[in-house]
């Protein structure tokens, strides 16, 4: 991997934007799944381009994930492409992918990964209302990267899970473009093999020490947030009760499960007839208890999709955005998960060989189960 | 009148090769345990998955015993490994969300320890005596 300087000349969106068009026009990739700006300017989606010239509204900057691009790639690569295809992610949806694969839901052979430092983001009404009043929110960001503290813009805040990220530099991407600890009016960051790079025409150039500094004091930051948050979330719930009010304005969409890139299954439990009840039994029930809840089995949803993915969960929040009720899961999720994962000693996204912990064993472990 | 005695409920999934079997030696073999057990058979430990553990929790069971086979003898080679792993991450969830995961207890019981299986019903029977009842035995909102 070979990581250099390229200049920007004022203009990093664009260079950006460059780069990327010159994948496809290069044939680096068959194709790029990019987002790129609506017509009406308040929002961005993924889009699968294969035509440079319908690159024109590209916004791989915009900070919003409407929908998580680790999805999108295992839609595309599943059930087998001959095309190698450029995707454009953040690190979230990265260590998604990287899941993804080892569940077999993806093709990482099919995919030329494009890294970007996350400067974090927004909850698409948030970005929605920004963009409608006019704000250039990546505008803002990168003129924040070189101090590598980015703070939203006033009065709106970074999504929850953006707030806790301690993992905002993607780790196993094919080309990565690093922002933190540069000036990006004069020049970004830009990791590549040494055949894409010369592909790109890439020239060596030293990184200032300043990058890693900036990178480290954020971690450290957002570790702190993080470690607060997760402690709060175990002062809340210490019981039944107090997971019971946490979930308390639930109203059981499923919405998590749906936006969630981990939660993969074509026939979730929660949709299938295992949970449709005989109508009598509702009544042997209410006898027996003298009331019950309805619909049944709230809690046992959350639960379960816990034991189901936790182990997984690479915390990017898209089950917060996706909640009618802003209930706060994703804090619930990476805490509980951050003490799941550990007995495996297993961090998701971290790599494509370790397997994930619920398909796989070992002989001599857990004796105290 | 006096109370009645607390009597524990216990949900158990056994595996069909080895503590079905070991419970059905227990039978025929007229060794005596409490009656505080309601069995359902698995073909496998590796078969259960944890939504019917916390089912059977949150609705009010006392307690819930997975038996298996012995590690390295399972009928379907790894189902039991994958099963220690399940429930090592149930029982994690369920204590880190305040529940107290000694209700759960996952025994290795083959299908000649019938002596073994009695034992282990008389045994978690009395220790659930001493806990009490599932404190989400009759909430209705759960």
């Amino acid at each position: 991997m070979i990581r250099t300087l390229i200049e920007t000349g004022g203009n990093a969106q664009q260079t950006i934007h460059g780069l990327l068009r010159r994948l496809l026009e290069e044939g680096i990739v068959d194709a790029l799944m990019v987002p790129q700006r609506v017509a009406s300017d308040d929002n961005v989606v993924q889009t699968l381009v294969r035509d440079p010239a319908k690159l024109a509204a590209m916004a791989p900057l915009a900070p919003v994930i409407p929908v998580t691009a680790a999805r999108l790639a295992s839609n595309l690569t599943m059930t087998g492409v001959q095309e190698r295809i450029g995707v454009v992610m953040r690190d979230c949806e990265i260590r998604a992918l990287v899941e993804l694969v080892k569940l077999q839901q993806a093709k990482r052979e099919n995919l030329f990964i494009v890294g970007i430092d996350c400067l974090g983001t927004y909850e698409v009404a948030d970005y929605a209302d920004l963009s409608r009043q006019g704000v250039d929110v990546v505008a803002e960001a990168l003129s924040q990267a070189a101090e590598g503290d980015p703070v939203p813009h006033a009065g709106a805040s970074f999504r929850a899970a953006c707030q806790m990220c301690e993992r905002f530099v993607p780790n196993l991407a094919d080309l990565h473009i690093g922002l933190f600890g540069m000036n990006p009016d004069e020049s970004i960051l830009v990791g590549a093999s040494e055949e894409v790079a010369e592909r790109l025409g890439l020239e060596v150039r030293p990184v200032p020490d300043k990058r890693e500094q900036v990178i480290a004091a954020l971690i450290e930051k957002r570790t702190e947030e993080r470690d607060d948050a997760f402690a709060e979330f175990h002062r809340k719930v210490n019981d039944i009760a107090g997971l019971q009010a946490y979930l308390s304005t639930c109203i059981r969409c499923h919405n998590c499960m749906v936006n969630c890139p981990i939660c993969y299954c074509k026939e979730c439990i929660f949709r299938t007839p295992v949970f449709d009840h005989e109508s009598e039994r509702y009544q042997m029930w209410a006898a027996r208890k003298g009331a019950i809840h309805l619909p049944t089995d709230t809690l046992l949803f959350h639960i379960t999709r816990l034991n189901h993915m936790v182990t997984s969960c690479v915390g990017c929040g898209m089950c917060d955005g996706a909640c009618p009720s802003n209930l706060p899961i994703a804090v619930m999720f990476r805490a509980i998960g951050q003490n799941v994962q550990a007995i495996f000693d297993y961090e998701p996204g971290r790599s494509l060989e370790e397997e994930v912990p619920v398909a796989t064993f070992r002989e001599d472990e857990l004796e105290g189960v | 009148m006096t109370e009645e005695p607390f009597e524990p409920k216990i949900i158990a999934f056994l595996c069909n090769w080895c503590t079905y079997t070991g419970a059905d030696l227990a039978g025929t073999s007229r060794i005596q345990y409490p009656p505080n057990i309601r069995v359902i058979r698995l073909m496998c430990s590796g078969a259960l998955d944890p939504v019917y553990v916390s089912k059977a929790l949150l609705e009010g069971a006392d307690g819930v015993l997975i038996g298996g086979c012995h590690p390295g003898d399972c009928h379907y080679q790894s189902g039991n490994y994958k099963a220690r792993r399940r429930i090592a991450i149930l029982k994690s969830i369920l204590s880190q969300l305040g529940f107290d995961e000694e209700r759960i207890w996952l025994r290795w019981i083959s299908a000649s320890e019938g002596r073994l299986f009695a034992d282990t019903v008389t045994e978690m029977v009395a220790a659930l005596k001493e806990k009490g009842p599932n404190p989400l035995k009759g909430a209705w909102d759960i």
